[in-house]
């Protein structure tokens, strides 16, 4: 094998590489300048971001273990993006003194969360895959209980290490009954036989991946872990490790479980509805806004389930286009909640009272993000679903369409009660006015421009199209 | 380019109004750019007639096609016909006087203005655009400014209004996504499908499609338009609202449902119109019905116009649904004369009431005394809205009731006069209103020393007045123009 070939897996040697750099220069660097390595780890991530965009070849190696295409590089580009972003909102949090010493850990289990995360989108086989969920996972489970000295860190660590690896054992339950009836495990040649048992493993293995998707039923972990954890590990969760789930339960059963679409469709159709109802219904009564980001982000997934349901190049393009955006609206959202809890340590919807009054341009941040989130116009949000709909509308379910809709009109019910607390109530003593750090402002910025741009800016849309179209 | 620049400038003019230095600059701007609309809508007027003239008989005129999403065939069209350009034309006059009507917001005024002004961009983005994603697109975006405006500049109850209004109208536009959705779906232009309203008109939509799918896009729009049982948010929206928002919105917002049934409703979906509008019509007569004696049951000014708005905007959705070519003309002419006679009234109501700090009828009188010029306007919306000869409601309902009668049949024949026996209701809580706010003594010492009307409180009614008169006398040339175009919708 020689050098050339291995550039196939680019992006995760990248990974690797930053890995070894940070640690190397974790040990190098003196103690009184240890807080340098914050400003390295986000212009490490910002080169990885970068390489990821420069062209390479695609193909498979070792056998069809790993295989990469447009497609699934655009992908980890999306989750390189996001994953940047968040480092950039991290930095100033781990610049305090309670975490001098143990910044490079936030930045190195992440960045191995991540190496997971481009595995298993790129796996060409159930073992490779599998892995690469596991790689996901326990760095995440690591970080959620990074703040040593709060006990409702350490124990969102231990839920959402427990119901993981719950979750990944029903998955390979799932996986071993199916190599049981297929007698293969490499997915460029796997035929799913007409045998009954295909159902059984195909519902072991669906379980398994909603758990990180969060579809309800298999939600109930989320809102718990999403509080507990520090707001960057939220944001990870809710998004990276969503989105690539999302990314890969759309790849598999658009390829292996292509021969029983009518059973994952109706699978899709019962939970889409479950997911976005009650999701919506419970977020309304959240007070703790990270607990209210957690349940709105359990609706988006069950509208993200609307495009999957579509079964064409279409639903895979609106599921794609609609991550894209979703990562940049919740991550604005994630963002403001980070700042804000990181200046004043407030979270809950009562204190963002007045917030306009002190601090206009994160709460226009915000407004724009939840807008975005609830599909409101001119914002990407919109675009993105509109499209699902129009996903769901070709396939011809107009039923589910319908309360597809009704479930935005609830959502945008809570939303405006965050944009209602931060510009019509009136506060006596609200979160005094503060200068956010840089780094955040570019994150923030990055994430608006792309809450305003990506609607407008067809292209992004056409080319994704184009890739799954080619796919 | 000269409908790009209809959009265009009301952002730019949003834009600068974020970045003005004072509130002097800020209303500057607005007044400033919200002119140049003004003018630019006449010119637009000329130039369309001007092309009529010369024997052009395309349905649209002016039009430009920029591809926008072409995998899912979805292209940023604009053009417009008679009736557009007439709609325009009313809500640059609306809002150019809702810029003058606000002139003393004191708090947050640049949100104010601006936040108006994008509200009045997604109005002409709807009336321009004849994709039915861009349509829907501009329609979403005049109705959200409005939880803010609401919500913040409001008066009274106004976060529970301002919820109410939105989730209600939102909930309209999300049956309006099956709608259209469905509509998309089912058309086959070339062997694609396609959002385009001129091309999806000579679709012959299969009865058992237009059978689901006429009555959700036509109760979508009819939320904005008022329709009963779905008017509930009107009321309370428009009472809480600030001066120019509630005449924005009742003046020009309640219009985009009349404009959606008629151009999308019951223009692509005739058979199914014809098949269900007697249900329609039951309920729009019970708005226009209910509207009128709801009126009388208030003493606040702001719910009496606003129940007498559901009132008139029932009688438009009324005429559409009678299918013919008459009584659609009325309708859309009724949207006018309503849009410019309920701008007058709400403006007025506001300009009093910053005043006698009171919206109460019965805490007021003999205010013609102390207040002669704003009386004197308030007597003539008056009588513009109960229909005296000369001014332009009386044009509107005479079109509307003489194109209702044409059909024959005994239901049509009974439902039109329940719905013209509001007339008379109209005039009975219009002269009541009248005659113990204006008339009889000063009911307190302090109204002897009200201050008169400012020069932009003039400037805002005076126009409105100008405008309701010359519909009034001189109302062909609109409503030929108008006619024109329904033929393309209707035959």
């Amino acid at each position: 094998m020689s050098l050339n070939e291995l550039m196939i897996m680019r992006h995760e040697l990248v990974l690797v590489a930053a890995v070894l750099a940070l640690l190397i220069i974790e040990i190098g660097m003196p103690e009184e300048r240890k807080q340098k390595i914050n400003v390295f780890a986000a212009i490490i991530a910002a080169t990885v971001t970068i390489i990821g965009f420069l062209p390479a070849d695609t193909g498979m190696l070792f056998g069809g273990m790993y295989s990469t295409d447009p497609l699934r590089m655009l992908m980890k580009n999306i989750l390189n993006i996001g994953v940047f972003l968040i480092i950039l909102q991290s930095v100033n949090w781990l610049r305090q003194d309670l975490y001098k010493d143990r910044s490079s850990e936030f930045y190195l289990l992440t960045f191995s969360s991540l190496i997971g995360v481009s595995y298993m989108i790129s796996a060409g086989h159930f073992l490779m895959f599998y892995l690469g969920l596991e790689l996901t996972t326990i760095p995440i489970a690591a970080l959620a209980s990074y703040e040593q000295f709060k006990s409702k860190s350490a124990e969102a660590g231990i839920k959402l290490i427990l119901s993981s690896a719950f979750s990944s054992a029903i998955l390979l339950f799932g996986i071993s009954i199916l190599y049981a009836a297929n007698g293969d495990l490499y997915f460029e040649s796997f035929q799913l036989s007409d045998s009954l048992i295909n159902v059984l493993g195909f519902i072991f293995f669906f379980s398994g991946l909603a758990f990180k998707i969060s579809v309800v039923p298999f939600h109930l972990w989320t809102a718990d872990v999403y509080e507990g954890s520090p707001t960057n590990v939220t944001s990870y969760l809710s998004v990276i490790s969503k989105g690539s789930s999302v990314f890969i339960l759309t790849i598999v059963l658009f390829t292996l479980f292509r021969v029983i679409q009518p059973l994952w469709e109706d699978v899709l159709y019962a939970t889409a509805i479950l997911t976005m109802t009650i999701g919506n219904l419970f977020a309304i009564r959240q007070q703790n806004l990270k607990r209210f980001l957690a349940f709105s982000s359990i609706a988006q997934a069950g509208f993200i389930m609307l495009g999957i349901i579509n079964g064409t190049s279409l639903g895979m393009t609106t599921v794609i286009y609609f991550v894209v955006i979703y990562v940049f609206s919740n991550l604005a959202a994630f963002g403001v909640l980070q700042t804000v809890g990181h200046a004043s340590g407030k979270l809950t919807m009562d204190d963002y009272n007045g917030l306009y009054k002190t601090n206009p341009q994160l709460s226009l941040v915000m407004m724009l993000a939840l807008f975005s989130l609830a599909g409101i116009p001119p914002l990407a949000g919109f675009f993105g679903k509109f499209f699902l709909f129009t996903a769901v509308a070709e396939k011809g379910y107009y039923t589910l369409l319908l309360i597809a809709v009704v479930n935005t009109v609830i959502s945008l019910y809570y939303y405006l009660l965050v944009v209602k607390a931060m510009f019509i109530n009136a506060n006596e003593n609200p979160i005094a006015s503060f200068k956010s750090d840089y780094s955040m402002r570019i994150s923030l910025v990055i994430c608006v421009a792309g809450i305003l741009i990506t609607g407008f800016y067809s292209p992004v849309f056409e080319y994704i199209k184009y890739l799954c179209e080619t796919f | 380019m000269i409908l790009i620049a209809l959009i265009v400038i009301p952002v730019l003019t949003a834009l600068a109004v974020m970045f003005a230095r004072d509130a002097r600059q800020t209303k500057n701007l607005s007044a400033v750019g919200m002119s140049v609309q003004l003018t630019l809508s006449f010119y637009l007027l000329y130039l369309f007639l001007k092309e009529r003239a010369s024997g052009n008989t395309e349905p649209v005129l002016f039009g430009k096609r920029f591809e926008w999403y072409p995998g899912l065939n979805i292209n940023f069209d604009i053009g417009v016909d008679g009736i557009s350009v007439a709609m325009i034309l009313l809500t640059s006059i609306v809002i150019f006087t809702g810029i003058f009507a606000s002139w003393e917001v004191k708090d947050q005024f640049k949100e104010f203005f601006a936040s108006l002004i994008i509200l009045a961009t997604g109005v002409f983005g709807f009336f321009i655009s004849l994709d039915l994603f861009v349509m829907f697109l501009f329609f979403e975006l005049a109705v959200i400014p409005m939880y803010l405006l609401i919500g913040i500049w409001g008066s009274g109850k106004k976060e529970y209004s301002a919820m109410k209004l939105t989730l209600m109208l939102m909930a309209g536009s999300a049956l309006l996504v099956v709608g259209i959705l469905g509509i998309y779906f089912h058309s086959d232009v070339n062997g694609t499908h396609s959002f385009n309203i001129l091309e999806l008109t000579n679709q012959n939509f299969s009865i058992e499609m237009q059978r689901i799918f006429f009555p959700i896009t036509f109760i979508g729009f009819g939320v904005i338009g008022a329709l009963f049982p779905f008017h509930t948010w009107s009321p309370d929206g428009h009472s809480s609202a600030p001066t120019a928002v509630s005449m924005l919105h009742a003046g020009v917002l309640m219009k985009l449902g009349g404009y959606g049934c008629l151009k999308v409703a019951i223009a692509l979906m005739p058979e199914a119109a014809h098949e269900l509008s007697w249900i329609f019509l039951i309920l729009t007569s019970i708005s226009v019905i209910y509207g009128a004696l709801g009126v009388i049951a208030q003493s606040d000014l702001k719910y009496i116009n606003a129940y007498s708005s559901v009132s008139h905007c029932g009688l438009v959705l009324f005429a559409i649904l009678m299918l013919n070519k008459t009584a659609s003309n009325g309708a859309v002419l009724q949207m006018i004369s309503h849009g410019l006679m309920t701008a007058l009234f709400f403006g007025l109501i506001g300009m009093l009431y910053s005043r006698t700090h009171t919206r109460i009828v019965h805490e007021m009188g003999g205010l013609m005394k102390v207040l002669p010029f704003l009386s004197v306007c308030y007597v003539i919306a008056g009588l513009a809205s109960l229909g005296l000869p000369g001014l332009s409601g009386f044009v509107a309902e005479m079109t509307i009731f003489v194109g209702a009668f044409q059909h024959p049949d005994m239901f049509h024949r009974v439902i039109t006069i329940v719905a013209i026996s509001s007339i008379v209701v109209t005039a009975v809580y219009i002269l009541r209103v009248v005659g113990s706010l204006l008339m009889g003594p000063i009911k307190k010492e302090e109204y002897q020393h009200l201050e008169p009307a400012k020069w932009h409180e003039k400037l805002a009614t005076v126009t409105l007045i100008i405008a309701i008169v010359i519909i009034g006398i001189a109302p062909l040339w609109l409503s030929d123009m108008i006619m024109e175009s329904l033929g393309a919708i209707l035959d």
